[in-house]
């Protein structure tokens, strides 16, 4: 088997002057390499801070995670920064491009923090072309519709060619065909380039699109190997 | 990332809100433009005053009677024809070139009814190399004149504006000065509209018939003044204390007791060059505060700028942004607001400056302000450091932000 993501005992605790809110309480989990897995669960369930620990966007409080044969717990600021920009692709709900610069310097930005300094256009270029949006890549963000922003966000995501893409609710800004044309696009790249997926949302119709579901609740995940299909 | 990727993205950031960016620019540049200005006209204010007191020559000591700074000499001797004559002697002083004694008051020269007050001086023939003299016309007073106590003048272009009109063809025209009848041998050459040490306002007759007939004193072989140029720069020194070695043998004066004074012009030159160079520094350091007061605003900005863009700092966190990644971008941007502001300052302040220069010129001042490499080099490396310096905190906090908090930021 080879694992891609790797978690045990996962804990994150926020502190909130008195209060301790568990956001995760010993969430354990692996995924293999090229699989589609769907995390679900109800509001509030802790869905986004997994993502965001898996994403190596936040600490856990406790617990071993291992992303890519790499222990992530021990690792300082610059080798996090290194990972997020390797090996993990991010796409958000609310697309965070900057809004300022055209989509093409929007998909060229994780090159440019990897140090790339050669062919870093034609990259960004391709990448835009893989998403269909070749034919926009000298738009601002303002200048393009709520599904053509979050596949700018997608090459942008799918550039560095990372391990794994991960995407929080990445349709939950769009209405619903949009919304089927973004997941077609990301089931779409994880079967040309056999890049591992982690899509979390609500809409069981993309679920069921998934390889795997992974439910949490309360901060852990309901069942080890989820409904394996 | 390269530097001109960094000074693009900067430039595009600063741009993206240009009011801002712009009074935060004004900000540095009032106050390098005040720093480049105020230091200008101090330094022009030095160079002006120090080139007057140079062209009255180096070389120069002037010998009073009296004690300045000794309340305990009472009823000091004057210094006469004869003491002046003394420090003459090639023996007791092989540093002194040249002496020329004076004596000085005010009279009215008349001609034809007009009138002009002016400033009657007594001198001897030594007085046309020792003061540097130079004319515009005719000769100077020489030996026989001197001798004869002839009653010849040379006379400044004021003297001869207000009395002629003009300044040409006046040798041989004769004036009256208190009354009496004075023939012109001279005109000296303009001395320009300094205050300092002005010339175009004398009237320049022998010693001897100063002496005689115009300016009496209590002892008759008395002078006022007594100019000495020294045979050199270097023996300047020397030469005062063989002026003062003879001065203190032939008034037989207590030891500490001297009741003469002999001034120097390097000691005038670095009292001035002291009092100027105050100025200056006055002058600068009023700028440097207003410049101060332009980095905070910098601070302010950037401060501003990085709370906005927070969650911009979490996006680029998030695609691997390095916390100096992150830092070098928005000292990038605080240091691209000073620089341009430095620039704009320099060329504003030069701009002051040389209006400063232009009204002094007009109005009949002769000083140009000097806008030296010292203070362009000091105003820049100011502003940089002041870009950098009040960038560091903003910069610091948007490179610590956490990711998530960055992008959890509304
Ligand atoms: N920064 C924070 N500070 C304090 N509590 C937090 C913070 N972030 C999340 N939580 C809490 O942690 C729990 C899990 O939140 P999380 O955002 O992971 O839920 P989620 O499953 O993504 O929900 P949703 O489906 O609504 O996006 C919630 O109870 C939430 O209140
Ligand atoms: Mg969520």
């Amino acid at each position: 088997m080879d694992l891609v993501v790797e978690v045990k005992d996962l804990r994150k605790v926020y502190k909130m002057g008195e209060v301790e809110v568990e956001a995760l309480c010993g969430a354990t989990l692996t995924i293999q390499r090229g699989e589609v897995v769907a995390i679900m669960g109800p509001s509030g369930s802790g869905k986004s801070t997994m993502m965001n620990i898996l994403g190596c966007l936040d600490r856990p409080t406790s617990g071993d995670y291992i992303l890519d044969g790499q222990s992530v717990a021990t690792l300082n600021d610059d080798q996090l920064a290194a990972i997020r920009n390797h090996k993990v692709g991010f796409v958000f709900q609310s697309f965070n491009l900057l809004s300022r610069q055209t989509a093409l310097s929007n998909v060229e930005l994780p090159l440019r923090y990897a140090g790339q300094m050669s062919n870093r256009r034609q990259r960004a270029r391709e990448a835009l072309e893989a998403v269909g949006l070749g034919d926009r890549i000298t738009h601002r963000p303002t200048e393009l519709s709520g599904g053509q922003q979050q596949r700018v966000a997608i090459a942008r995501a799918i550039v560095n060619d990372p391990a794994i893409v991960m995407a929080d609710e990445p349709t939950g800004n769009l209405d619903s065909k949009v919304g089927r044309e973004i997941i077609a696009l990301l089931l779409n790249l994880n079967k040309q380039r056999g890049t591992t997926l982690i899509i979390v949302t609500h809409d069981a119709a993309i679920g069921q699109q998934a390889q795997r579901i992974i439910h949490i609740r309360d901060g852990m995940v309901e069942d080890l190997n989820g409904d394996r299909k | 990332m390269n530097l001109l990727q960094l000074l693009l993205e900067a430039l595009e950031s600063l741009n993206s809100n240009k009011m801002r960016s712009g009074l935060t620019v004004l900000g540095i540049v009032i106050g390098v433009a005040a720093v480049i200005a105020m230091m200008a006209v101090g330094n022009g204010a030095q160079a002006s005053i120090l080139g007057s007191i140079n062209g009255v020559g180096t070389n120069l000591l002037f010998v009073f009677s009296g004690a300045r700074n000794n309340a305990a000499v009472k009823n000091p001797r004057p210094i006469t024809m004869t003491d002046a004559n003394a420090m003459m002697d090639l023996y007791a002083a092989p540093d002194i070139k040249a002496v020329a004694p004076v004596l000085q008051g005010n009279a009215i020269a008349d001609f034809g009814g007009n009138t002009k007050t002016t400033t009657v001086i007594g001198v001897t023939p030594d007085y046309y190399p020792v003061r540097n003299i130079s004319l515009l016309d005719g000769e100077f007073i020489n030996q026989s004149n001197q001798l004869g106590r002839a009653s010849v003048a040379v006379i400044g272009v004021d003297v001869a504006d207000a009395l002629f009109n003009r300044r040409d063809g006046l040798v041989g025209e004769t004036i009256r000065i208190a009354n009496s009848p004075f023939r012109i041998v001279g005109v000296l050459t303009p001395a320009g509209g300094s205050s300092f040490g002005s010339q175009d306002n004398e009237v320049l007759v022998p010693i001897t018939t100063a002496q005689a007939r115009l300016i009496t004193r209590p002892t008759p072989d008395a002078v006022d003044t007594v100019y000495v140029e020294a045979t050199d720069f270097s023996t300047v020194g020397a030469a005062s204390d063989e002026i003062s070695q003879i001065l203190r043998t032939r008034h037989r004066t207590q030891v500490g007791l001297d009741d003469f004074t002999v001034f120097t012009q390097q000691s005038i030159l670095s009292t001035v060059q002291n009092v100027t160079g105050v100025l200056t520094i006055f002058l600068g350091g009023i700028a440097a505060i207003s410049l101060l007061v332009g980095g905070i605003g910098i601070m302010n900005i950037m401060l501003v700028s990085v709370t906005e863009r927070t969650r911009e700092i979490g996006l680029r966190k998030a695609l691997g942004a390095r916390k100096r990644d992150i830092l070098i971008q928005f000292l990038v941007e605080s240091s691209l607001l000073s620089l341009i502001g430095g620039i704009i300052g320099i060329l504003f302040g030069w701009l002051i400056a040389f209006v400063v220069g232009r009204i002094a010129t007009a109005t009949g001042n002769n000083f140009t302000p000097v806008v030296g490499m010292d203070a362009i080099l000091l105003a820049t490396l100011f502003s940089a450091a002041v870009g950098l310096f009040f960038g560091i905190y903003p910069a610091n906090r948007a490179a610590g932000l956490e990711p998530v908090e960055a992008l959890r930021y509304e």
